[in-house]
């Protein structure tokens, strides 16, 4: 595993931020100047990459492929995978991306002024459409095996990992480098904040407050998550750490509002994870919610958690209390963060919940660190459209 | 703008934005060797003399220039 976020530049400092219950949550003055209702964001500095690739390498990475390569970079070498091993191996890449907009919005900018698209530079189109991460990494690690980008909206980074591991499952692939990547700029989230849904907490540390009944919105976020996705042969042949075991990605669509969730697809998600991980509801230990701290989300997604894990159910925190809203990222990332607790063996508390709203009295929530072992959990998430994505984790006894 | 002045423009963008190596620049030097340029490289070429120059160049402007004092003198043309 690896990740560059707004908690950590790499796993060990997001571990300790989960557990201090760190907030990477700040105001962004510039999204004050260009017209924002809300201005928080999560945020972390774009990697500089110029000790690592080359110019022709560098102008073709956006922001968001920055990120990746910068959590595959970490991930890589936890899992002990070399070049030699790219080059000797038909590893795939699956990743989760939404969108591009700065890249977008700054080469049209560019043949507007120009009126020459020639000066737009030969980088632009490279960093500019949705698939931009894997064909930027695929390029990078010389990579020979599945190659696409997954767009599901806030549901992309997992999904990302429940595909590749379908194909591994089948056979098709013995290791994909999965994951989800987010830019963080004024460009990408103008449009989203213009729906209302972003909090206006004049503390950037308090504003993200899933589940809380004064919740106000949203926090937007970013950076990359990426996780190494092989069969139990590969890793052992390969002497690689084996962290967890996926055993169950279920999957939706509501059917429903393009901006509304509902209760029915996501329990349906959450309910083909565990049928296809052949486990009870009860032996799941923690659910990472997808909760993002809006009213409609998060009183929905308790209802599910509570049809699908009965009142009390197992131990629920959203994670985005202190990362905001990671999107495109989120599904890859809160995979790593469950998987920190799991190795680490604490529940990170879902911060700013001080008063549970009337759906999530049914839930077990966890608000302070809590030391405890963890074998399985479970890993929401959900997106615009009504895509829902859940994945089913169990700790790895080698 | 001299010939002076052109050719250290040039020398400064090879250097700073194309990481040209300072050792390898000389009159002489192929420019595609010195610069390892493939197709994409000569669509960002046109950018840095737009850039640098105000002269707006076409991938076939560069169908004669082999050396980098071709390009000098390129520019120079278009620039007189």
């Amino acid at each position: 595993m690896g990740i560059y976020s707004c908690i950590g530049k790499n796993l060990q400092e997001v571990k300790e931020s989960l557990y201090a219950g760190k907030s990477g949550i700040i105001f962004d003055q510039n999204r004050k100047d260009f017209g924002y209702r809300s201005c928080l964001t999560g945020w972390v500095e774009e990697p500089n990459l110029k000790a690592q690739l080359s110019r022709r390498e560098r102008i073709s990475i956006g922001e968001e492929g920055a990120y990746a390569y910068t959590a595959t970079i970490e991930a890589l070498k936890n899992a002990k995978i070399d070049q030699e091993f790219l080059d000797a191996n038909d590893v795939g890449i699956l990743y989760g991306n939404d969108s591009t907009a700065r890249s977008v919005v700054e080469s049209v900018d560019k043949i507007r002024e120009k009126k020459d698209t020639t000066l737009v530079g030969s980088g632009a189109i490279f960093k500019a459409m949705n698939s931009s991460v894997t064909m930027n990494l695929a390029t990078l690690f010389k990579l020979k095996g599945i190659n696409f980008t997954i767009s599901a909206a806030c549901a992309s980074g997992s999904h990302a990992v429940g595909m590749a591991y379908y194909l591994i499952k089948s056979g098709l692939q013995d290791c994909i480098i999965s994951g989800g990547a987010q830019e963080i700029n004024e460009f990408a989230m103008g449009s989203f904040d213009g729906l209302g849904v972003f909090s206006t907490h004049t503390d950037p540390t308090k504003a993200s407050r899933p589940f809380d009944q004064n919740r106000d919105g949203l926090v937007p976020s970013g950076g990359a998550a990426t996780i190494i996705v092989e069969s139990y042969e590969s890793a052992i042949k390969r002497g690689a750490p084996i962290l967890g075991e996926i055993i169950g990605y279920g999957f939706s669509s509501n059917g429903d509002h393009i901006s509304t969730p509902n209760v029915e697809g996501p329990a349906k998600a959450m309910k083909m994870a565990l049928k296809q991980a052949n486990l009870n509801p009860s032996e799941v230990d923690y659910v990472n919610a997808h909760a993002t701290s809006t009213l409609a989300g998060d009183a929905n997604e308790a209802l599910a958690i509570a049809e699908v894990f009965g009142d009390k159910g197992p131990l629920v925190s959203s994670t985005k209390s202190m990362t905001g809203h990671e999107c495109w990222m989120a599904g890859a990332s809160e995979v790593i963060y469950s998987m920190l607790m799991m190795e680490h063996s604490f529940v990170a508390p879902n911060i700013n919940l001080e008063t549970p709203d009337e759906a999530a009295k049914k839930l077990n929530l966890v608000n302070k660190t809590l030391n405890k072992k963890i074998d399985v959990f479970l890993s929401n998430s959900f997106g615009f459209g009504g895509t829902n994505s859940a994945l089913i984790i169990k700790k790895c006894k080698q | 703008m001299n010939k002076d002045l052109i050719v250290e423009k040039i020398n400064y963008f090879l250097v700073d934005e194309f990481e040209v190596e300072t050792e390898s620049i000389e009159p002489k030097a192929n420019l595609k060797e010195t610069l390892e340029l493939d197709s994409l490289d000569f669509v960002d070429l046109v950018v840095a003399v737009e850039a640098n120059f105000g002269v707006k160049l076409t991938g076939e402007d560069f169908l004669n220039v082999i050396t980098l004092q071709d390009f000098y003198d390129l520019i120079e043309a278009r620039m007189a």
